[in-house]
């Protein structure tokens, strides 16, 4: 009975059974969405939300919120790009390296700006969201890095690899994913941040490092933004000083708290926020089958993450009145 | 001493640079969003023209292609007094307005690569790349001759409420009615909205929602890069054929890997070219912005004024594959 509960408690099961339905109800009206094919479109779809959404996640933890995340991601990417179009004798490889630094560093920066002034993130990453934007259109000169620029080696990442052929960077994205998983669960620092986001002064009290954690998981989430931006030019073959990143911080948020972490603080799994990244990947190449026609789109993606939230609300609430009623 | 020196410098410099300006005209080009690849070759245009005859070039653009964000930007040209005002207009009537005041101000305004249709008065001329009533039937065309004249077809466009994507929509299916298609069948529209992601999703339903797909045409150049990666990565490059308007710059990897055997474009790099010269010409007295004139533009020949103040670049579309794609560097 024990278990029944645990897994009726776990906001992770609500999620999952939504992927299910709503597979399910897709499938029967149109078959050809339950074929490998399709799950194909979904992985390639969701890796660079995925990266990005764990970075989040950790900073929606520690009670934060980081709205930068699209542009981080195309200013690194754009510097990458830069690098591969300018100087190609470098290898390819440095690029991961500029890559991933540029996007700890503009973190870091705003991780800096939230401690140091003890500005709220939100206004904090309001401002670097159009700081960074502006940033890559001034480094960029307004001018896209075209396909012909980024090594095939980089491209060739997204589209396969010696296992089974399942390209790169599905496997790195599960990569971060299980590294967040085990930061999260079994590192001090990992426990530290939940600590920090469920009672910050009394964190404090207890020896957290509160200025320390905050500029870490600013700088985690500007490093993994940085990454999937070489990522964007690994899966799409061009950076585009405009498009690059631009309304990610829409999806990645909105992945995380369909995942259920809290916007409060303190709560959230790494499991959950996976499956939220996957529900809104299975709703996005779905729309398109069903024929949905573009205009209504957004406001579909809209509503569905709303009837998410709600749902899952009802159905935990639901699991733990039947636990009572068992109970009793 | 040194000071009545400088002085007398500085004068001279003044007295140079401002008789110099006399000469020269303003040109500014308001293209439809920055970071857009497309403008740097119109744009390559305007300035390598403006390097051999008498005109200053200057390029600006909003930050989005929105209907009304262009509107400041003209304001501010005013301001600055321009001769000339080039734009890509972001729509057919928002702007209208703002160029009736440019224009009392004496302000040449011509629409470039796009016109405001239905609102033709508020705006002195407009230079095309090519006639666009003709992109419909050559883009059929061209899928047609791709797959044998035989099977399902689809389009995937930009934006539904682009007007130009649906004046060549409309096109398609006009030609589409011609017997010469008639073992063709246009099962789907689709739209990208200029963003990879969201044209690789749409791509992806039109491959699964119509296994017999044989050719798709995407007249943007955002949605033929994305439908090209799309067969490109599922390997199905000889059973369905991807044709549109694209830049050679971003489709010559897929050209030639073989994914996409041809597509088409005009050159954008010549409406910047004509359009410095003609107005370079005009304010001279050498053109007159009047229908049925003609005037003379280097490399391209005799330029008519067409019905509607309109000039098109080139009468034809260009065709670009294997054999020529090295010859364009834009």
């Amino acid at each position: 009975m024990n278990i029944v509960r645990g897994i009726l408690m776990r906001r992770e099961t609500g999620i999952a059974l939504m992927i299910l339905l709503l597979c399910l109800a897709v499938g029967l009206y149109k078959p050809q969405f339950l074929t490998m094919n399709q799950l194909r479109v979904i992985m390639l779809l969701v890796p660079l939300v995925m990266i990005v959404a764990m970075g989040q996640m950790l900073v929606l933890v520690a009670r934060h919120v980081d709205l930068s995340v699209g542009s981080m991601l195309g200013l690194s990417a754009m510097l990458t790009g830069m690098m591969f179009r300018d100087l190609p004798q470098i290898p390819w490889g440095v690029g991961f390296i500029v890559a991933i630094g540029t996007g700890a560093l503009l973190g870091l920066a705003n991780g800096a700006l939230v401690t140091i002034f003890k500005l709220p993130a939100i206004i904090v990453t309001l401002g670097t969201l159009n700081l960074y934007r502006g940033l890559t259109f001034i480094v960029s000169d307004a001018r896209q890095v075209d396909r012909q620029f980024v090594p095939s080696a980089v491209k060739a990442m997204s589209q396969t690899s010696p296992i089974f052929g399942i390209p790169w960077i599905i496997f790195m994205a599960l990569g971060v994913v299980l590294a967040t998983y085990w930061f999260t669960l079994h590192t001090r620092v990992g426990r530290q941040i939940f600590a920090l986001g469920s009672n910050p002064s009394a964190a404090a009290l207890r020896g957290v490092k509160v200025n320390q954690i905050t500029l870490l998981v600013f700088s985690i989430s500007g490093a993994l933004s940085g990454l999937a931006g070489i990522m964007y030019a690994s899966r799409w073959g061009f950076v585009n000083p405009s498009n690059t990143g631009a309304g990610f911080e829409f999806q990645v948020i909105a992945a995380v708290v369909i995942g259920g972490v809290s916007i409060n603080g303190g709560v959230g799994t790494v499991p959950g926020v996976m499956l939220g990244v996957l529900l809104l990947g299975c709703v996005a190449a779905a729309l398109p089958l069903l024929g949905i026609p573009g205009t209504a789109q957004g406001a579909i993606y809209g509503a569905i993450i709303l009837i998410a939230l709600l749902i899952d609300r009802s159905v935990r609430q639901q699991g733990i009145a039947s636990l009572k009623w068992m109970r009793a | 001493m040194l000071k009545k020196s400088l002085i007398a410098l500085a004068t001279g410099l003044a007295l140079s640079t401002g008789a110099f300006a006399q000469d020269k005209i303003d040109i500014v080009f308001i293209g439809k969003n920055t970071g857009n690849p497309y403008f740097d070759s119109l744009t390559k245009g305007f300035v390598e023209a403006c390097q051999k005859i008498a005109c200053n070039f200057e390029f600006v653009a909003p930050a989005t292609a929105e209907a009304t964000s262009q509107i400041p930007f003209i304001e501010a040209q005013i301001q600055r007094g321009v001769d000339v005002i080039a734009i890509s207009p972001n729509s057919p009537d928002a702007l209208n307005q703002v160029f009736d005041s440019a224009r009392e101000q004496g302000i040449l305004v011509m629409t470039v690569n796009g016109d405001i249709t239905g609102n033709e008065s508020h705006r002195d001329l407009t230079i095309l790349p090519t006639d666009f009533t003709k992109v419909g039937a050559d883009q059929v065309e061209m899928v047609g001759s791709l797959i044998g004249y035989e099977g399902e077809i689809a389009i995937l466009s930009a934006t539904t409420e682009a007007p130009d994507q649906n004046f060549w929509i409309e096109g398609m299916k006009e030609a589409l009615k011609d017997p010469k298609y008639s073992k063709m069948t246009l099962v789907a529209t689709v739209y990208g909205d200029d963003q990879p992601e969201k044209s690789t999703t749409e791509m992806e339903a039109l491959l699964s929602n119509y296994p017999d797909l044989k050719g798709v045409i995407a007249p943007t150049t955002v949605g033929v890069a994305a439908a090209a990666q799309v067969v490109q990565s599922r390997g199905i490059a000889e059973q369905v054929k991807v044709t549109g308007l694209g830049l050679p710059s971003e489709m010559r990897d897929f050209v030639k890997d073989g994914t996409v055997e041809a597509f088409q474009l005009w050159s954008p790099y010549n409406e910047g070219w004509l359009a410095a010269h003609f107005a370079v010409d005009l304010k001279a007295g050498k053109a007159k912005n009047e229908v049925g004139s003609t005037f003379e533009v280097p490399n391209l020949g005799t330029i008519t004024i067409n019905e509607g103040n309109s000039i098109n670049t080139q009468s034809a579309l260009t065709t670009f594959n294997a054999q020529n794609i090295d010859e364009f560097d834009f």
